[in-house]
């Protein structure tokens, strides 16, 4: 049972930053809400590792993978805001609407 | 999974979450941002408890880096930074609440209908020399391709952060004349 209900933490912290990511204005807020995502990642990868596979390192490696995403969101998030608000002071989403896709 | 063990899990996942809930319901953005903070040390924590020291102790060490770094950001950046003035900083909430609700309910309802088999396999006793020899052997590329992302997201950081470069001043050969600078800046030239 304890398996299943560290999974259910990794999913309350996944969609606890999946609520804000969503949800906020500001940029940096945003990235917030990615790094809790990715944390909620990282102890389903734990759980994971511990209880089905300790024998396999891959649960291991997975976290490595999503530690270094973490680092990658965290220097390219605050490198565009940066580089957004130098050009045109904007440091809200919706200010930066012709950034859509 | 022994008694102790239990308790911190309980403990540092409840922490986690509240952290986590405090970091979109704050005012004060060095409080939204130390609030962050401990619940990825939580997640740190966690980790450790399963028997992850290593990654543990660096999900720790690497988030209080950040957090630092981000404090300053989030100082900078933000429409409200000592709290104040209290304003909304949301979009769409009902939206964001219904979609990330769903995703929870399904992630939920996943966890528990999936039948999950239990492992035969041993903890190894080393779990550092584990992840180690991983990264050295069989996941290789796995850290090359790591590496070469790192790298990329430095060059990439830099480049956008620097407003203007070497030769966007002085031209491809180096023979023009500096732009006239609306704003002194760099080194008073």
């Amino acid at each position: 049972m304890t398996f299943e209900l560290i999974l259910v933490l990794a999913a309350g912290l996944f969609c606890t930053g999946l609520f804000g990511a969503l949800s906020q204005q500001s940029i940096v807020m945003i990235m917030m809400g990615i790094e809790l995502m990715i944390g909620g990642i990282i102890v389903a990868a734990a759980d994971f590792w511990h209880f089905l596979a300790p024998g396999a390192p891959s649960g291991q490696v997975v976290i490595v993978a999503a530690v270094v995403a973490m680092a990658v969101e965290m220097a390219m998030g605050f490198a565009v805001t940066t580089a957004i608000y130098r050009a045109r002071r904007v440091d809200m989403t919706d200010m930066a609407g012709d950034l859509k896709g | 999974m022994g008694t102790t063990n239990t308790v911190l899990l309980v403990v540092l996942g409840v922490l986690a979450l509240v952290f986590g809930v405090l970091v979109f319901t704050l005012n004060s953005m060095a409080r939204v941002t130390f609030s962050l903070l401990a619940a990825l040390v939580c997640v740190g924590g966690v980790t450790t408890v399963l028997g992850l020291p290593y990654l543990g102790v660096v999900i720790v060490l690497m988030m209080v880096m950040e957090m630092v770094v981000m404090a300053v950001f989030m100082i900078a950046y933000m429409m409200n930074p000592a709290g104040l003035m209290p304003m909304s900083m949301l979009h769409n909430k009902r939206g964001a609440l219904v979609i990330s609700g769903v995703v929870f309910a399904a992630l939920v309802a996943g966890i528990f209908l999936v039948p999950w088999r239990d492992s035969a396999a041993l903890q190894p006793r080393d779990t550092t020399f584990q992840v180690g020899r991983a990264l050295m052997a069989e996941q290789m590329l796995t850290m090359v391709t790591l590496g070469f992302v790192l790298l990329a997201t430095m060059v990439a950081a830099t480049v956008l952060a620097t407003h203007r470069g070497r030769y966007d001043r002085f031209g491809d050969d180096l023979d023009q004349r500096p732009a006239k600078d609306p704003a002194g800046g760099g080194v008073g030239r």
